[in-house]
């Protein structure tokens, strides 16, 4: 079926299988390779993007029930700091916070998300908001403090 | 395979009463795990996720009714004064998952294991079904749920809401799982003190076919509260044996099975603790609301 989608700003059509997620239409239709595909039942949080302002598991979300509906992926944020990076980005760089990186892009849009909610979050509130990521390199650590620095960041500036 | 998309409740409604056999998807955070493990290929899928009319809540005349699509974060962050409900709400996958589940979902899905089941048990409550030609009707929790992942709707119907009368008193859900978020329950439970009513009330979950009440506990509960005295005077304490006893008849009430996630024998240990402990905070709870006031 036909799906029309206003996909990171721009208004985008494909023609989707009508029992596709919207993850396999992002990644095989769209071709936005950033949403990962790993547990395809809302564990792991690799697929997170943003449907119509709300953090969701794109493997969760039938293709269709985002016709007409705005969707951001990880490919949204970046461009928007100095090389290319959302400051998201550059913190995780900067704090390490990236093993074999395929979680990576799912914990930035979680990231993104509660920076966006709350720009001071506690240790707890951390935990909490990105306890539908998971990373089997187990880096867990050097997420928070990735975020730490970003949020650190967010609170200096105006992103 | 195709997808329906109605724009509103009443074409929803039309095009269920035309094709009964449409499977209906809210959050999807059920229905798409089928879809991607090829474990369920249905002919017709109804998307209900975007009625605005079941995207809602509303108290009415003592009551509070949850429209069908209300998802948990919205719950959590908009109803916090319904205590129960919001720490089910809390306790549901995580943000990813709150944000797309739904309590119709929940409702539509039966499982024994649903986290906001044992809310609307404890309430007392009813489900609300609509049908095409505006009919609706209210069935009570109890006729609603008919066995593991089976419910009593026709199939020309969908989920509406839930409805229960809102009750003054403690109450609270709690949940034993093997971490703190993305857990399905080994066994959940949800206590309701109803001070107006002198009532007590206890419901079960993943810990039988359906989610559970504990009549006889919850008889024993609120005579133990009226030979302390505590329904007049919150500080009369309850006798140790009591709250034993209470959680003894809540485990007796349970009638789990071994599986993936846990033992028999550990699930009704599960709900003997729990139950000793919501207990003790709702008694807890009102000695410290008696003494605010």
């Amino acid at each position: 079926m036909l799906i029309r989608v206003n996909l990171n700003g721009e208004l985008r059509e494909a023609d989707v299988w009508p029992g596709a997620s919207l993850l396999f239409a992002l990644r095989e239709d769209f071709g936005l390779r950033g949403s990962k595909n790993a547990c395809e039942q809302g564990e792991c949080g690799s697929c997170s993007v943003w449907l119509d302002g709300d953090l969701v598991c794109a493997c969760l979300v039938l293709a269709s029930q985002a016709h007409e509906r705005e969707v951001r992926t990880v490919e949204s944020l970046s461009g928007t700091g100095e090389e290319g990076l959302h400051p998201v980005q550059e913190a995780f760089l900067e704090a390490g916070a990236v093993q074999c990186g395929f979680c990576t892009p799912g914990l930035v849009v979680a990231v993104a998300d509660l920076l966006d909610h709350d720009p001071s979050p506690s240790e707890a509130a951390v935990r909490e908001a990105l306890s539908g990521n998971l990373c089997r390199c187990t880096g867990y650590q050097k997420i928070m403090d990735a975020v730490s620095v970003a949020a650190e960041r967010k609170r200096g500036s105006d992103w | 395979m195709e997808v329906l998309l109605p724009r509103g409740l009443e074409e929803a409604l039309e095009w269920k009463a035309a094709h009964p056999e449409a499977v209906p998807i809210a959050g999807g955070t059920d229905l798409m795990v089928d879809l991607n493990f090829d474990r369920s290929r249905p002919e017709l899928i109804i998307d209900v996720c975007r009625l605005p009319e079941l995207n809602t809540w509303r108290r009415e005349d003592g009551n509070l009714f949850l429209g069908a699509g209300l998802t948990y974060t919205r719950a959590l962050h908009e109803l916090p004064e319904m205590r129960a409900l919001a720490q089910a709400s809390r306790s549901v996958g995580s943000p990813q998952i709150r944000n797309r589940g739904t309590i119709g979902g929940n409702l539509g899905t039966a499982s024994p294991a649903g986290d906001a089941v044992p809310v609307l048990v404890a309430h007392d409550g009813e489900v609300v079904l609509g049908a095409a030609g505006d009919r609706t009707r209210s069935m009570t929790w109890n006729d609603f749920f008919l066995g593991p992942k089976r419910n009593a709707m026709a199939p020309d119907e969908l989920i509406l809401g839930a409805r229960w009368r809102v009750a003054r008193g403690p109450q609270s859900f709690s949940k034993v799982g093997t971490r703190n978020a993305m857990v399905i329950a080994v066994a959940n439970l949800c206590l309701v003190m109803d001070d107006v009513s002198r009532t007590v009330r206890v419901a079960l979950g993943s810990v039988g076919p359906t989610v559970l009440r504990a009549p006889e506990a919850e008889a024993f509960a609120a005579e133990a509260l009226s030979r302390a005295g505590a329904w007049d005077d919150p500080s009369a304490p309850l006798p140790p044996s009591d709250l034993d006893g209470f959680a003894e008849r809540v485990s007796g009430a349970a009638t789990p099975i071994d599986d993936v996630r846990g033992t028999a024998g550990y699930r009704l240990h599960a709900c003997r603790v729990l139950a000793g402990r919501a207990l003790s905070w709702a008694l807890t709870e009102r000695v410290a609301e008696a003494q605010l006031a």
